[in-house]
């Protein structure tokens, strides 16, 4: 067994769960909705394996780290981080209907790390050569991940209170039947953000105190750290804007995919379109 | 102090204290960060004017562009959040404080009907004995009460961590420390740069702004290494370094190794591994055509040479062994640039072990010269980054306030519970500033316990 023989499992399990979410959403069947979760579950158990196993490898190989040192890992990191997010968000709300809007994140994850990403173990640069890595890249995504899902459930928030302006006004039946109540929603994006932005901030401080230790310099507005903050600030607009009349509801929806753009955009955009310190993705 | 001038000055508080304000310059600085991440910030001009037209670049340079995150306005901006917050505070602060010293103990219909948690029952028996069961209940399954007696009702009052909702202003003052410790970080600390040969010290390291900096000791290089991964990935750069004060070493700072991610620290001062170079020399012999007038040339390799001929080569890099790259060849090579006397260039690789084919090279582009590649002197030197900032430690404190400010204010909660006894009804009434769901679950178990209690039914 190898850790790519287990990532491609994975793959497909993700793929398999999200059309059972899919399939749930269409019929409401409930034994589909279960299925889904369970296949998600196993997923996740697959890719801690695959985690663990590339770990393994690398200390075979001689080069001894964590997965966590180039494109292909972060990515694969991140859509571990989404499913187990989700994952502890089910085993305390049950909404298992989120499932079909947060597993295509780790899926689309999965299968762009699989598909077109290199996925050899290097050894690491010297630039990264420190427990800071771990520290900073695992507070970093499992803070990205929260936001995901924030993210899927803000969808969900904008399509449900759509319908619903839209005269939707058939109680329990159609699709959005299956939608958690608008105030639910409106709750749990607040939840998944109360978890995602104590551990942006510790992944931004963990970052700064690397950058201190490695180069003097806890910030030094390049690129990535930058646009980390410009995450951050819209984040802590979404947490100021329920106390602000005016903000609240769709507005605050707005604010958390508007800062999932933004993360997505510090994670991958910053290293395909800008340049600077941080290395990921650049190939180099 | 006219009405009009008093009004005006109201509505400016009333401006500097609205959470609006917060939204717009929180907005308004995510979306204006994003320029100085589009924009290259701190290049030399001559780089921005190959790439955009003067009128643009004049346009951008007024607007401070090209070192935004330091210009007026975005400074300005974050003088206006740190103004906002310390007004937001300044309001709200005395009205929490309040809530926590000295809490309302009765309650009264007002407080009632604003509580998202209520339950009224009848309930038979003297007063005191009721009051007494609910005291002892409150206290086994929440906190202890206080009792207070109001317009013959008896009240009790009970509450859990009410000091968890200073926690925000914890945050907020946690960014104003932040920034007191750049502050002080940009006043009395420096980023500087140095470059030392082996075997060479400085005393001396120059910042950013050029300006010259007397370390108070000086640094020695003793050698610089770097090694590669089969790959060709950098694997280490290793600087080994003493400290020495009047010439003499410190003890403790002698032959210190330092790489990435591994600085040295000595009286507040850390040098950090940061790049490294060659500035040794190659040798090479320039002749005509025909070999005669051999005149040799000493390129240094952090410069350039002039060549018999007027013209001028530097050398682009060098192989100890050519044969890895070309089949067949062997021994030292060189890859140079040449620049004629009028203006063109040309790149071409010079050996050391084949002579004839530099003659070659040189007759097929015109009459010379031919140059021979003779080898190398390396002399490696280290490039340390220098840093001293004697605010860090204050914004380490305003991170460590900050990370635990946030985590109390998202997962504590101030709860509440208020009961009141009065002509055989107890009401029991509570909120809590966070997480209303489980304290409704809470807060509904707890009434099912006090009926049960106080209906006398207990066996
Ligand atoms: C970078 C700056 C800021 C950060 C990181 C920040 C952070 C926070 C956090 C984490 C909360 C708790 C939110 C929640 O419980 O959902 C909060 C609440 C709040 N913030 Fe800020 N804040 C900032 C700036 C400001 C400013 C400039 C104001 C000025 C008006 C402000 C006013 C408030 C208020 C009124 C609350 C609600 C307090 C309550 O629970 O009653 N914040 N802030």
């Amino acid at each position: 067994m190898t850790s790519s023989l287990l990532f491609n499992v994975t793959t497909f399990t993700y793929l398999v769960s999200m059309l059972l979410f899919f399939a749930f959403l269409a019929s409401r069947a409930k034994a589909l909705g279960a299925a889904g979760i369970v296949t998600a579950y196993a997923g996740l158990l697959a890719q801690t394996g695959a985690i663990v196993l590339r770990w393994k490898e690398s200390y075979d190989m001689g080069y001894g780290h964590a997965p966590l040192s180039n494109l292909y890992e972060s990515v694969v990191f991140f859509s571990w981080t989404i499913v187990l997010i989700f994952a502890l968000l089910d085993l305390k709300y049950k909404y298992r209907v989120i499932g079909a809007f947060v597993m295509p994140f780790a899926l689309l994850g999965m299968a762009w790390a699989q598909l077109g990403l290199n996925s050899g173990i290097e050894p690491l640069v010297p630039a990264l050569q420190s427990n800071w890595l771990l520290y900073h890249v695992v507070t970093c995504f499992l803070g990205y991940a929260a936001f995901a899902v924030a993210c899927g459930i803000s969808i969900m928030y904008l399509i449900k209170a759509g319908s619903e302006e839209g005269g939707g006004s058939a109680p329990a039946g159609g699709l959005m039947g299956m939608f958690p109540p608008i105030r639910v929603l409106d709750d749990l994006n607040y939840r998944a953000i109360m978890v995602g932005f104590p551990l942006l901030t510790l992944g931004i401080i963990t970052g700064a105190a690397w950058a201190n230790y490695a180069w003097g310099t806890y910030w030094s507005w390049d690129p990535k750290e930058t646009w980390s903050l410009i995450v951050w600030f819209v984040y802590a607009a979404f947490l100021h804007a329920r106390f602000t009349r005016g903000w609240v509801g769709k507005k605050a929806a707005w604010l958390s995919i508007i800062g999932f753009a933004a993360t997505i955009f510090c994670y991958l955009g910053v290293n395909l379109f800008l340049s600077g310190l941080h290395s990921y993705g650049g190939g180099k | 102090m006219t009405t009009d001038q008093r009004s005006f000055l109201n509505s400016l508080w009333d401006f500097f204290c609205s959470l609006k304000l917060t939204m717009s310059l929180l907005i308004t600085l995510a979306a204006t960060s994003i320029i100085g991440t589009i924009i290259p910030q701190g290049t030399p001009p001559q780089e921005y004017l190959q790439q955009i037209s003067p009128v643009k670049f004049k346009l951008y340079q007024a607007l401070g562009f090209f070192d935004m995150y330091h210009s007026w306005w975005f400074i300005l901006l974050l003088y206006l959040l740190t103004v906002n917050l310390v007004a937001c505070s300044i309001k709200r602060l005395p009205h929490i404080w309040k809530t926590i010293t000295q809490p309302v103990t009765v309650l009264g219909s007002g407080l009632e009907k604003s509580l998202p948690n209520v339950v009224s029952f009848k309930a038979g028996g003297e007063p005191e004995a009721l009051q007494a069961k609910v005291t002892a209940l409150l206290k086994a399954e929440f906190a202890e009460p206080v009792a207070t007696e109001n317009d013959g009702a008896h009240h009790l009052f009970a509450q859990k961590t009410p000091w968890c909702r200073l926690s925000v202003y914890f945050v907020h003052l946690s960014v104003i420390v932040i920034f007191i410790g750049t502050m002080i970080g940009s006043l009395f600390g420096y980023k500087a740069f140095a470059n030392i040969m082996e075997g060479e010290s400085v005393a001396k390291v120059v910042t950013r702004s050029e300006k010259e900096i007397d370390l108070g000791f000086s640094v020695l290089c003793e050698k610089f290494s770097a090694s590669f991964y089969d790959s060709g990935a950098p694997k280490e750069f290793r600087s080994v370094l003493t400290v020495l004060e009047n010439g003499k070493p410190v003890p403790g700072y002698e032959h210190r190794a330092i790489i990435v991610n591994d600085p040295l620290t000595y009286k507040g001062i850390t040098f950090y591994q940061s790049s490294y170079g060659n500035a040794g020399e190659y040798r090479f012999l320039v002749t005509d055509l025909d070999g005669k007038n051999a005149v040799p040339v000493t390129v240094p390799a952090t410069g350039s040479a002039t060549l018999p001929d007027g013209s001028s080569m530097h050398v682009l890099e060098t192989t100890p062994d050519i044969a890895p790259f070309a089949p067949g060849l062997s021994g030292p090579a060189a890859n140079i640039e040449i620049h004629g006397a009028g203006g063109a260039s040309e790149r071409v690789v010079v050996y050391a072990n084949h002579p004839e084919l530099n003659i070659e090279h040189a007759k097929q582009h015109g009459k010379g010269p031919v140059i021979h590649f003779k080898g190398e002197e390396k002399r490696m030197y280290t490039g340390l980054q220098v840093a001293k900032d004697p605010g860090v430690w204050i914004v380490w404190l305003g991170c460590l306030l900050m990370v635990a400010g946030i985590f109390t204010a998202f997962f504590l909660s101030h709860r509440r519970i208020w009961v009141r006894i009065q002509h055989g009804t107890v009401t029991m009434g509570g909120n809590a500033s966070k997480n209303q769901a489980a304290f409704q679950l809470f807060f509904d178990r707890l009434a099912d316990k006090l009926k049960t209690e106080c209906s006398g039914e207990k066996r």
